[in-house]
């Protein structure tokens, strides 16, 4: 897969405080990527920086196999953070204002506008004020806003943050959509389940400094820890658990079953594999759950910043 | 890609549409041709009122002096006691009462003279009684001394300089107040100016920055173009305000005059018919002559185009100082701090503009605040229909322009950080830091 974004070593320092550190991150087209780090990781900087909002002080970023330069604002769609929309402004008017500034001409404004206030079921909204407005509502607008241009490029900073539950599941289609059409999505959010449900890559941004990067099945292949859930019914389940101890390494494990297994956690060491584990255990009693424990987003995010800290 | 427009469009928009602004803009004239009537009302009706005073007169010789006039009414009283005069001047609510005792020696009266009243009386009306009193004991003293009153007033002369430029035009006096009228409007209309719509800006800054809108902004437009975005379509909502007030205020003008024409002549105050009256006798003639001349011979041209590019530049000068203000802050509480130097050059201007250029507009200390760039725009306003050489004034523009590039340059470094920074109580070391990042 080609890559839509490409960073190379990029540095950026306040003064003289370090914000990235020889940062490189590869984007590929057609992806949706999460950008994960603690809060003041410098996540928000590097957006910044893909929106030529700031530039960094060493370090290069190309879009599309060309150095970043003002006119690709027209390709990057930026849904940041801290956001809002003018208050006393009507909202077509609005819309059409912030689509002009992405160098839209006013008729092909006014022609998207019209097919994304359909899709969202907002028409009615355009003569209104921002102000008379629900929060959720103005977030709808300002999601619609930010893709209106159809850019290759999709930057969502926290965007289900307002959004009911009914409303957070329209974005994240319309994201997974937009995506199928071709975008290509940055996804930044401390929203964990999230980022399992939609990423496909992820980046790991940790004070200043990448941690990690890669497709997310590739991550956890590389987090696994080689540990099985196992439930099992067996004559005598407190002899078969001290038999499991002598031979695997077991720990407390959380899941629900019907009957009155032995369940367990099951560490494999010793080039132990799943099939030696799960004959071990045909022969001893009925093997009813059998599952390997695949690291959590959460739980990479988590190991990997205290691995980082100490 | 140049957004500049689209942004100036709604800016201007945005503000010539606010309701404040639509109010404000046809309310203003009325509120002020309603003050200029109800301050006209006023002082015509203080005016009016005849002052009236008794007066005793145990000299008898001022009788023939004290003449009524239509502003003050002179009563001369009999014999009595100055005590039960005072009470009686007091009940019947007269404007004071007037004790001359008698004397024998005329130079007595320099002190013993007395007016009683139960406020303290106009100072008009004390040096009024003081000329009169003086002129007839001076008159009185001379024929005491066989002086012959009637030679004496023969010889007085009265001289009245001419005032001639080099060119050996006749100027006046008039032209001089005329002078500074046409500096002090421009002057002061420049403050006015800055004052209000650089805050205009400044708000619409904050504004931006408390909607959170500013980020999806400049993600796609430079902040120095939504910079000068925002003062060119202000200073257009500005410009649009001010022609409305000219033309609303003329056609109100002329609309009231003709309803109320004739109340209006009425209106004048006996100032203005004394002029009327003085306008009639041929010498006065002769000076109104001089002083259109003087209108005539102002340096029209030159003050208007030095109001383009004094005003233009003064603005542009301290509405980007404005917006970096804006830029700074995050609520309008916390511009405090930061409107010192503002305010501190634009109201340094206007005293310059008023007690310097009046005393001497060629002066240094009118040509250094003429040069200076924060004052410049409104003190060299204000010098120039007093005639400025030419490259003075083109220093002064190229120096105006110069430092409002330095300005918007320093202020843009300020307005990129600082429309980002939220929650920080910005410091004059922490806008320095912004500055060199």
């Amino acid at each position: 897969m080609r890559d839509l974004l490409v960073a190379e070593n990029v540095t950026k320092r306040f003064g003289d405080f370090t914000v990235l550190n020889n940062v490189s991150i590869h984007i590929p087209e057609g992806s949706i990527y999460g950008l994960l780090g603690p809060n003041g990781a410098g996540k928000t900087t590097f957006i910044r920086i893909i929106n030529q909002i700031t530039y960094p002080d060493s370090g290069s970023v190309l879009l599309d196999g060309e150095t970043l330069k003002p006119e690709h604002v027209r390709n990057i769609g930026y849904l940041p953070e801290e956001r809002g929309l003018y208050k006393s402004m009507k909202v077509g008017e609005q819309a059409l204002y912030l689509a002009q500034l992405k160098g839209l001409s006013k008729s092909e404004a006014r022609k998207q506008l019209r097919y994304w206030f359909e899709r969202l079921e907002i028409g009615d909204w355009w003569n209104k004020k921002i102000q008379e407005l629900s929060k959720g509502m103005a977030q709808k607008i300002q999601f619609v806003v930010t893709v209106l241009h159809r850019p290759k490029l999709l930057i969502f900073d926290e965007p289900f943050s307002g959004f009911d539950p009914i409303n957070a599941n329209r974005i994240k289609d319309e994201i997974l959509h937009l995506r199928d059409q071709g975008a290509t999505v940055i996804f930044s959010t401390h929203r964990m389940e999230s980022v399992e449900e939609l990423c496909d890559h992820i980046a790991l941004i940790n004070k200043s400094d990448k941690l990690l990067e890669g497709k997310l099945s590739e991550v956890k292949r590389q987090y696994r820890t080689n540990t099985y859930e196992v439930g099992i019914e067996s004559e005598d389940n407190k002899r078969l658990e001290k038999e499991l101890k002598e031979k695997f390494q077991l720990s407390k494990a959380n899941f629900k079953t019907l009957g009155n297994e032995l369940k367990t956690n099951i560490h494999l060491q010793n080039g132990h594999g799943p099939n030696d584990l799960l004959s071990f255990l045909t022969n001893r009693g009925q093997v009813s759950h059998f599952v390997e424990l695949i690291p959590s987003v959460n739980d990479i995010f988590i190991r990997t910043v205290e691995n980082n800290r100490s | 890609m140049n957004h500049l427009p689209i942004i100036i469009r709604r800016e201007y928009l945005n503000r010539v549409r606010n309701r404040s602004f639509i109010i404000m803009t046809f309310l203003s004239p009325l509120i002020m041709i309603a003050l200029i009537a109800v301050v006209s009302y006023l002082s015509q009706l203080n005016n009016d009122k005849v002052r009236e005073i008794a007066v005793l007169d145990e000299s008898g010789i001022f009788e023939e002096v004290l003449k009524s006039d239509e502003k003050n009414k002179f009563t001369f009283v009999g014999e009595t006691s100055v005590d039960s005069l005072k009470e009686e001047v007091k009940t019947n609510e007269l404007y004071g009462l007037l004790h001359i005792p008698a004397a024998d020696d005329l130079d007595q009266y320099k002190k013993n003279i007395t007016f009683y009243s139960e406020e303290s009386p106009s100072i008009v009306v004390i040096d009024n009684l003081n000329d009169v009193i003086s002129q007839e004991l001076t008159d009185l003293k001379m024929v005491q001394n066989n002086v012959d009153l009637q030679h004496i007033n023969n010889l007085k002369t009265r001289v009245n300089v001419r005032i001639e430029n080099f060119t050996g035009e006749e100027t006046s006096e008039f032209g001089s107040i005329l002078k500074l009228i046409f500096g002090g409007f421009a002057g002061y209309l420049l403050f006015m100016f800055i004052i209000i719509y650089g805050n205009m800006i400044m708000r619409s800054v904050i504004e931006e920055k408390t909607n959170r809108i500013i980020e999806v902004i400049i993600s796609s437009v430079k902040p120095i173009q939504l910079m000068l975005g925002k003062i060119i379509g202000t200073s257009l909502a500005g410009i649009t305000q001010f022609a409305i007030w000219v033309v609303l205020g003329t056609v109100l003008l002329f609309v009231v005059s003709a309803i109320l024409g004739t109340s209006l002549s009425e209106l004048q105050s006996p100032q203005q018919q004394m002029l009327m009256e003085q306008a009639s006798d041929p010498a006065m003639q002769n000076k109104i002559e001089v002083a259109m001349r003087e209108v005539l011979n102002l340096p029209l041209t030159n003050l208007v185009i030095a109001f383009l590019f004094f005003f233009v530049g003064g603005y542009l000068l301290y509405s980007s100082i404005y917006a970096a203000i804006g830029a700074a802050v995050d609520n309008e509480t916390d511009t405090q701090q930061f409107m010192m130097p503002i305010l501190m050059p634009l109201i340094l201007a206007v005293y310059v503009g008023v007690f310097t250029v009046i005393e001497n507009p060629h002066g240094t200390v009118a040509t250094v605040f003429s040069m200076v760039p924060l004052t410049s725009p409104v003190v060299m306003l204000m010098r120039i229909p007093f005639g400025v050489p030419l490259w003075q004034q083109i220093v002064s523009v190229l120096l105006l322009l110069g430092t409002f590039l330095l300005t918007a340059w320093l202020a843009a470094k300020i307005y990129r950080v600082g429309i980002l920074m939220y929650g920080k109580k910005a410091s004059y070391k922490e806008l320095y830091k912004w500055i060199k990042y």
